[in-house]
């Protein structure tokens, strides 16, 4: 009997230190970003360019164009998924087809982004002649976080009632009317929840830019959509690995790091958020 | 009119759908094509065995993908040693030991872990993780396999633990409840009940953390030391498939035999993780099979 209550308790034991070691270390990144990312934050660090050889001035322009890229992943990307959800939720009968396009999204989250650059470099880039530009790193980007937006506006649409449906069909609306006017407006939430994630996921990815777009230094910001651009993934990259003075620039990429990290964490708050206003309307 | 409108939307909604199965076929066919170019010039066997990657070389540059698939897999076995104990017991101690105030407290952490981005990991690799492992490990440089293999563990572990806490829930309570009844505490409970009773789940969940990990790109790039050789040991430094995709095809010249290897190497990847994705879907449907 010792033995055994001995034997329960290491085993305890062990799953509270597993889960101590993950927060622990998830903690000391935290800490260590906010420690030594935060001293470097002031006006000049959000208002100005890069300046002598990156070593001085701050991020502007990398904000700029991590704002439009990710504004442009967005604006391809939430239309497509949602129709697609749309698609698999209201639409789509039980066949061959359907489970096909399941399969495809659920495979396409698991696509290595380094191979959506690819992709966009060869589809984007070369075939549509959009050059190494915005456009063609937003589509990239926007093909990438496709299933994002599709996992979670099914979830959202799953979780209207059969009865919204039934009401209104009973009325006299046409399918489309009843998607449009009861389904989509009762699942918006859950929509926008998808959005926020798939804006954080866009906003941090550095493959799937590295070839289509982006660009470590530009003395001005970008002026049309084939423009090339800075953003800040690419930036905490060059600034940690390419540049020649790496001891110098280190606070200016903590600095770019903690950003990244905040601007996740605000996006995914508002998410948390949602989703919890729409679980708790529901009931 | 209305009912135009219908059929339109219908044919609009659809004509959506089929753009993720278009996507995915269009990565495939470009892969494939672009590979294919390649053995033309190398043999397949030559590439998957060769133990030289010397693109660059003028006297005859080599095409041996061999040292890149290495290193590609002893930094995931790496991570995934770290990775599947420490996520399983995480997500055990959520779902069966962690009152519920921890559990919501837990949740969002592990959320916001798998937000970070890659590159933001890999810059703690540089700036903390490669320091610390040179400084206690007495090694002459922190950028080695270990490292990269650390990294990938922080960016698995979401995906094992989430998933593999889904699994252990979906355990029916009333086997427990059998269990308790005969005696067994609760260590033995979830040693010898719960988890068996789950066990393709977490297979599923880890070797869904497996594919997240083989494909990520930043984090080795950033860590590994990028060194062409073939790699000893944990210490050694390595390149993997995803760095060198990342780090050649910036200078290498569209259409020529250099460019056309790198579409081999990314359909070698391309292929590793679907065979992954679609063996832990085939996993995971099985346990669904089982609970009904």
């Amino acid at each position: 009997m010792m033995n055994r209550n001995w034997y329960s308790n290491l085993g305890f034991g062990s799953l509270y230190l597993s889960t101590f070691l993950v927060v622990g270390f998830i903690a000391v990144i935290l800490w260590d970003l906010i420690y030594k990312g935060a001293p470097s934050w002031n006006w000049t660090f959000f208002s100005e360019g890069p300046q002598e050889g990156m070593t001085k001035g701050g991020i502007f322009p990398v904000i700029v164009g991590t704002f439009y890229v990710t504004l442009i992943s967005t604006i391809a990307s939430l239309p497509l998924g949602i129709g697609t959800a749309i698609y698999l939720q209201e639409y789509a009968p039980d066949n061959l087809l359907t489970r096909l396009i399941r399969s495809s999204i659920r495979n396409l989250a698991g696509v290595p982004s380094v191979i959506f650059g690819l992709f966009g470099l060869v589809l984007f880039v070369q075939h549509m002649q959009m050059g190494t530009s915005l456009l063609a790193s937003g589509l990239t980007l926007g093909l990438l976080t496709l299933p994002t937006v599709v996992a979670s506006t099914e979830e959202a649409l799953r979780n209207v009632p059969q009865s919204y449906r039934e009401g209104a069909l009973a009325l006299g609306a046409t399918q489309w009317e009843v998607i449009w006017h009861q389904v989509l407006p009762a699942a918006s939430s859950g929509i926008w929840t998808g959005a926020m994630l798939a804006i954080s996921r866009a906003a941090g990815e550095t493959a799937p830019i590295l070839f289509t777009g982006v660009t470590f230094y530009q003395r001005f910001l970008p002026q049309s959509l084939f423009h090339e651009f800075m953003a800040m993934p690419y930036h905490i990259f060059i600034l940690s690995t390419q540049h020649h003075a790496i001891e110098i620039v280190t606070p200016i990429a903590y600095g770019t790091a903690l950003l990244l990290l905040v601007q996740i964490l605000i996006l995914q708050m508002i998410a948390f958020y949602l989703r919890y206003k729409q679980t708790s309307t529901r009931r | 009119m209305r009912d135009r409108v219908n059929r339109l939307m219908a044919l609009i909604i659809q004509a959506c759908a089929l753009s993720s199965v278009l996507v995915l076929m269009g990565i495939f066919l470009m892969l494939l094509i672009n590979g294919a170019m390649l053995f033309k010039e190398v043999s397949v066997f030559d590439f998957l065995t060769g133990m030289t990657w010397n693109p660059g070389a003028f006297d005859g540059p080599a095409y041996g993908a061999l040292s890149l698939i290495w290193s590609t897999i002893l930094v995931t076995i790496g991570a995934m040693l770290m990775a599947i104990p420490l996520g399983i017991a995480m997500a055990a101690f959520m779902s069966e030991v962690a009152p519920r105030f921890w559990r919501n407290l837990l949740k969002p952490l592990i959320e916001l872990l798998a937000g970070i981005p890659s590159v933001v990991l890999g810059f703690i690799g540089i700036e903390l993780i490669g320091p610390l492992l040179q400084k206690y490990l007495g090694l002459s440089t922190g950028f080695n396999a270990l490292n990269g293999s650390i990294l990938l563990c922080l960016m698995a572990l979401p995906t094992i633990i989430s998933l593999s806490e889904e699994a252990i829930r979906a355990v029916p309570f009333s086997f427990k409840e059998a269990s308790y009844g005969l005696g067994a505490g609760k260590w033995e409970t979830l040693i010898k009940v719960t988890l068996p009773a789950c066990t393709s789940g977490l297979i599923a969940s880890s070797m869904l953390g497996l594919g997240r990990a083989l494909g990520e790109t930043m984090t080795v790039l950033m860590v590994t030391g990028n060194a062409l050789q073939f790699p000893h040991g944990f210490y050694d430094s390595v390149r993997t498939l995803t760095s060198t995709i990342a780090i050649e095809l910036g200078e290498v010249a569209s259409g020529t035999t250099h460019y056309f290897a790198l579409f081999a190497v990314a359909s070698l990847l391309f292929c590793l993780c679907l065979i992954i994705n679609i063996a832990a879907e085939a996993i995971a449907a099985k346990f669904r099979y089982r609970q009904t």
